[in-house]
């Protein structure tokens, strides 16, 4: 259907534009671009060699919180890079949890019982949840390991292991790579792996791929066929968008949503304060976004009433 | 000189289960409340719809709309809980279906013709009753993921002392460093995810010198009667089990970590 829409307004159409409906999530470019894996599919290539965006200090993200409060926003993600690099990820999720529930992005593959274990006398002195999302991208080394990099999946698995042992939660996100046919088997799969490990409830959230070169192989001959128009976003429920809710904090300044720190013209300001105008949806993942949802947040903050679209998974 | 205090009896989500609504208005009426709210969602998993109707209007209870309300009362195709996970729409979508065949059009109408929200003064304290908050109908507001300042900014944007709403099925207070307030009724269609088979409502009373209390009150229902007449009525078993363990089975994936892991499920 959205396809459609998007293929009859071809290249003439002009980009719809999306406002701030509230700030409800501030997000943290906690480790910058700086990871210790080099995922194949990672939508902003982090890696040990990218430091294009540096680790957030303590004060920065304190104050960038601080001024947060005044516009009511509910909740603070972190990300990266992996966020555990960070060394003061520590003291920052103490000053964070003082002011609201937290999620943290990791790939868990630093993630031991100590690390766990500190984290857990955390989550103990706050009132607000502590969410620790390990991203897994294969029920087994091999599935895992070649998105992830070698080694990588035993590495997850300890530090998953070290979260449940300490008490946590963690909810478990995959990419989709297999065929939508092959989707239960694999849920089933990733169940009884985290079942094996001690998991016995285990939360699994399946993100929808980013690949969006396979989209222009695809389906579209045209760049500007992944536009989402204006058109498009008539009788649309816009709160399923990150950038109706969202912002996120960088070294570098303040950005429209964690996919596209990498684009020049989603950079909205130096502070939480300036970043609070609307967004034209130029970029082929606004096109993603727009199909799927919100798909970087643990839940939709802003529930629509065709919320069957989600992707997210148990 | 005697001191009046003012009280109500607040709850929200009564899910179909005319029995417990029974139990809690009796009780209610019993410790002398002056007034009954519901904070909307008479439909859910619930046996038989409109037996909720007669009762809320034989204890005169002031309803405002919720998500479910509105949703049944306009036929659309979805409850508006606001799930975002396929499993929890599953039986989302199990309990509505169910709801919107068995509620006749009389109730819908009645259903159509409530407010989003109340506004009341209690002996000089200004209220807001709402279904999730202020300003949305399914917004969730859980204890661990409700910042203070966020609850104080509601309160402060509808220029009231006190903000009272539901939608997520446990119960929880808070006092916020301005001397406002914020509570969440609880809902009493099922039990809090606590293991017991119990509902709660909320009492909110109102002392002549403006002093604020909020209490939760749990009530003891015939689950088993309730359990009986959801399995003559087909309804789904891992509804039922919630109705008499007292633990979620279902739309779990919605609950932050800390609601999340309190629960055995």
């Amino acid at each position: 259907m959205n396809n459609e829409n998007s293929m009859k307004n071809g290249g003439m159409a002009m980009p719809g534009s999306v406002e701030l409906n509230s700030l409800d999530t501030l997000w943290f470019q906690l480790a910058g671009t700086i990871c210790n894996l080099s995922c194949s599919h990672c939508f902003i290539s982090c890696s040990p060699e990218n430091d294009s965006f540096k680790f957030l200090n303590r004060e920065t993200v304190s104050a960038q919180v601080n001024e947060s409060k005044k516009h009511g926003v509910k909740e603070f993600y972190f990300t990266g890079g992996e966020t555990f690099l960070n060394k003061e990820i520590y003291d920052i999720l103490e000053d964070t949890l003082r002011v609201g529930p937290v999620s943290v992005l990791t790939n868990g593959t630093v993630i031991r019982h100590r690390v766990a274990e500190k984290l857990k006398r955390i989550s103990d002195n706050t009132i607000y949840s502590l969410e620790l999302r390990v991203s897994l991208d294969g029920f087994n080394a091999e599935s895992n390991d070649n998105i992830r990099g070698a080694g990588s999946f035993d590495s997850a698995i300890k530090g998953i292991t070290a979260l449940v042992e300490a008490g946590f939660m963690p909810i478990i996100t995959a990419v989709q790579t297999w065929p939508e046919s092959e989707s239960h088997k694999t849920l089933e799969a990733f169940k009884t792996l985290l079942n094996g490990i001690g998991y016995k409830r285990p939360r699994i959230k399946i993100l929808p791929a980013l690949n969006l070169g396979e989209y222009r192989k695809s389906e579209f001959s045209s760049p500007d066929e992944y536009l989402v128009t204006e058109d498009m976003l008539k009788d649309y429920d816009s709160g399923r968008l990150l950038c109706s809710n969202s912002r996120i904090v960088t070294d570098k300044g303040v950005y429209v949503c964690p996919i596209l720190i990498d684009a020049p013209d989603a950079r909205l300001g130096d502070s939480v304060d300036d970043s609070l105008g609307s967004y034209k949806l130029g970029h082929k993942a606004c096109y993603t976004c727009y199909q799927f949802g919100a798909i970087c947040s643990n839940f939709s903050t802003s529930a629509s009433e065709t919320s069957e679209t989600s992707r997210s998974a148990f | 000189m005697n001191t009046t205090t003012q009280r109500i009896a607040c709850f929200g989500g009564v899910y179909n289960n005319y029995l417990a609504l029974e139990a809690v208005c009796e009780d209610a009426r019993g410790r002398g409340v002056e007034d009954l709210y519901c904070l909307g969602d008479m439909g859910a998993f619930g046996p038989n719809p409109d037996k909720v109707f007669p009762l809320l209007r034989r204890f005169g209870v002031k309803c405002l709309k919720g998500n479910y309300d509105d949703s049944v009362s306009r036929d659309l195709p979805d409850c508006q809980c606001g799930y975002t996970d396929p499993q929890d729409n599953h039986f989302a979508r199990l309990s509505y279906d169910y709801t919107l065949k068995n509620t006749s059009e009389d109730n819908k109408r009645f259903l159509a013709s409530l407010p989003d929200s109340i506004s009341l003064e209690i002996a000089g304290v200004k209220t807001l009753l709402c279904h999730g908050s202020p300003r949305r109908t399914n917004e969730f507001l859980w204890e661990s993921s409700s910042p203070t300042h966020l609850l104080e900014m509601f309160c402060e944007q509808a220029k009231v002392d006190v903000v009272l709403a539901t939608h997520t099925g446990i119960h929880w207070k808070r006092e916020l460093p301005s001397g406002r307030l914020f509570a969440n009724v609880g809902v009493i269609g099922r039990p809090a995810n606590d293991g017991q088979t119990n509902v709660w409502y909320t009492i909110l009373s109102v002392d002549d010198n403006g002093g604020v209390q909020v209490e939760s009150v749990p009530v003891i229902y015939d689950y088993q009667r309730l359990a009986d007449e959801m399995k003559s009525e087909r309804i789904s078993g891992e509804f039922i089990e919630s109705i008499t363990s007292g633990w979620w089975t279902t739309c779990l994936e919605i609950l932050p970590y800390k609601e999340r892991v309190r629960g055995k499920f």
